[in-house]
């Protein structure tokens, strides 16, 4: 596709958003909230929709979606009241879900995301509601029947949705990352893709450039990172880009992308014009919640990534790069913040961070908390390094070892025999047995060729391992040899 | 006061659809009488029409009670057997049902 046509048209992208919250129970039930267990061992006859049975929401579940909503600028709305979603599907046993159809939690909210010239644009957040997750479903290749496991059912689910106000997948990808950003700083959710807890549909209309009216849309599913979003959305703006030049009309349909084959294929399925016919809940009560107890909820919003981002680059000088990095991870951002309160190095520590120990964190697939380096441990070897106890390499074997034995620095550091001898009455000696073995070098640097003071301090540093410092060894050297 | 019965409110065509979405398959007699019970539910119903509700906010719940929630504390789960038990069919601790084609 030539630029004219991409320059041609404009790609008009809202994304739907569903977050797992992470309480401890369901949403409706008191049955455990947790992934992984065995299948239908975390089931009732509440969220096995039996008859006679009474949903009774969780008030964490409320208070996580209202925490959400704040945080990213909506408003509260005043009355909020569940519905019923009516349609049929084996992973949903009361034949509807419970949902929010006009009294959302919330509406009218934003999310910014970086612009060009170090700008921002805001995204706008149309609403944001609760409802129960489905019960997951096994397609048993080659059978003539599925597999239902009804734990996920009752999970609960917001969901956020945003105007059609992104105009191209990369400014989707960073929504998507923003927003994760942002709801993993309020720990109310895993936000994780590839487990499921973080959920993403696509909206997607191309129209020309400048036309007010927007073109006829396709809704894509079956993403599961952000990465396939992305790359979901450049192929179908293509795709959409290709039929209008050819003349063709865009049919308005759901589309599922295909990872293998990096496209997004129509389900051509039967699907019936959706009609859900959704009525208030009879079983739940409505909710109108105090401004007091919103007030509370706002009040316990910790700093957000955005701000903590202007607050480490003017509290801690760093960088728009470190700043941004260190920020990428609430507990990361957390770890720096104690590091540089324990040793006020911070430009030192964001580079141990940045290296070692980000290197740790994706080879391991860990999380900082997972990790047996503490801040202590960390700056008690960043310290060390700028004492001249540690050597660099000294340092990184240090690293390593904490990492592995959760040791602590100074036990692994005496134990592994790593800091450097300074001791200048021990190295001098090593120096004098130096200049002995090597008497033709030290002629050499006595008649002024001092280059060759560093072949000295090589043999000594064979000689004791490595662990002597190799800067008092050379200060030693020429004070011997040509003072 | 009767109103006239005029244009049909419900067709069979309604009926069809409705009965589609709810899964339920019925015969030419029962599609025939149903669409008569309801087009006359529906001309009782309509006499709702003749009250002016244009001050009255719509009314979702009829009980005068709000809030109401529970704490987020575990309780017990059924045991796998017992919510097993209600299985038509199941397979490994799955409850297992017709293929639904994706
Ligand atoms: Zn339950």
């Amino acid at each position: 596709m030539n630029q004219v046509v991409q320059q041609k048209y404009e790609t008009v992208i809202g994304l739907e958003v569903h977050l797992q919250l992470k309480t401890e129970t369901k949403i409706f039930c008191g049955c455990a909230n947790v992934f992984g267990r065995e299948p239908n061992a975390q089931v009732c006859p509440v969220c096995l929709g039996l008859p006679g049975t009474l949903p009774v929401l969780n008030k964490k579940a409320l208070a996580y979606a209202m925490k959400a909503a704040l945080a990213l600028n909506c408003q509260i709305n005043s009355f909020i009241k569940f519905d019923r979603k009516n349609y049929y599907y084996p992973d949903l046993p009361k034949g509807y879900q419970i949902s929010q159809y006009d009294n959302p939690i919330a509406s009218h909210g934003y999310l910014e995301i970086p612009a060009e010239d170090g700008r921002v644009k805001r995204i706008t957040i149309k609403r944001a509601h609760l409802e129960e997750d489905a019960g997951k479903l096994i397609h048993d290749e080659g059978t003539n029947s599925s597999l239902v496991d009804y734990n996920r059912t009752g999970t609960p689910l917001m969901e956020i949705v945003t105007e059609p106000d992104l105009r191209s997948s990369q400014e989707a990808y960073d929504y998507l990352q923003n927003l994760k950003l942002t709801l993993q700083y309020l720990n109310v959710s895993d936000c994780d893709m590839e487990k499921g807890s973080l959920r993403c549909d696509a909206n997607i209309s191309i129209r020309e450039t400048g036309d007010p009216c927007l073109g006829t849309k396709t809704e894509l599913k079956n993403m599961n990172s952000f990465k396939a979003v992305k790359a979901a959305l450049e192929f179908e703006e293509r795709r959409q880009q290709k039929a209008l030049e050819s003349g063709e009309r865009i049919v308005q349909e759901t589309r599922l992308w295909d990872e293998g084959r990096g496209a997004t294929v129509s389900m051509r399925s039967k699907e019936e014009a959706h009609d859900y016919r959704y009525f208030p809940e009879p079983d739940l009560v409505p909710f109108v919640v105090d401004e007091g107890v919103i007030d509370t909820i706002r009040r316990s919003i910790p700093e957000l990534p955005q701000q903590k981002y202007k607050r480490f680059r003017s509290e801690y000088k760093l960088s728009d790069y470190d700043a941004n990095i260190m920020v990428q991870d609430a507990d990361v951002a957390n770890f720096f913040e104690a590091c540089a309160r324990l040793y006020p190095q911070p430009k030192k520590i964001c580079n141990w961070i940045q290296g070692p120990l980000l290197q740790e964190l994706n080879a391991r697939k860990a999380h900082v908390r997972d990790l047996r380096m503490t801040p202590e441990y960390l700056t008690t070897i960043i310290r060390k390094t700028d004492e001249n106890v540690l050597s660099n390499l000294a340092a990184k074997e240090a690293f390593q070892h904490v990492m592995e034995t959760g040791k602590s620095a100074d036990e692994v550091i005496e134990q592994k025999g790593l800091a450097q001898v300074s001791d200048s009455g021990i190295l001098e000696s090593v120096v004098e047995e130096v200049i002995r073995d090597n008497e033709k070098v030290a002629g050499q640097i006595r008649e002024g060729k001092e280059s060759a003071v560093g072949f000295l301090v090589g043999q000594a540093m064979r000689k004791t391992q490595g662990k002597a410092n190799p800067k008092i060894l050379g200060e030693l050297i020429r004070r011997r040899l040509l003072a | 006061m009767i109103k006239t019965k005029g244009s049909k409110i419900v067709t069979q065509d309604d009926v069809r659809y409705i009965a589609s979405l709810s899964r339920i398959s019925l015969r030419d007699e029962e599609m025939a009488r149903l669409t008569r019970n309801l087009e006359d539910i529906l001309h009782y119903v309509r006499k709702l029409e003749e009250v002016d509700v244009r001050h009255i906010e719509p009314t979702s719940h009829v009980l005068p009670l709000k809030n109401v929630y529970r704490e987020d504390r575990m309780r017990p789960s059924l045991t796998r057997e017992d919510a097993l038990q209600i299985a038509v069919q199941q397979h490994e601790g799955f409850f297992k049902v017709p293929k639904v084609i994706q």
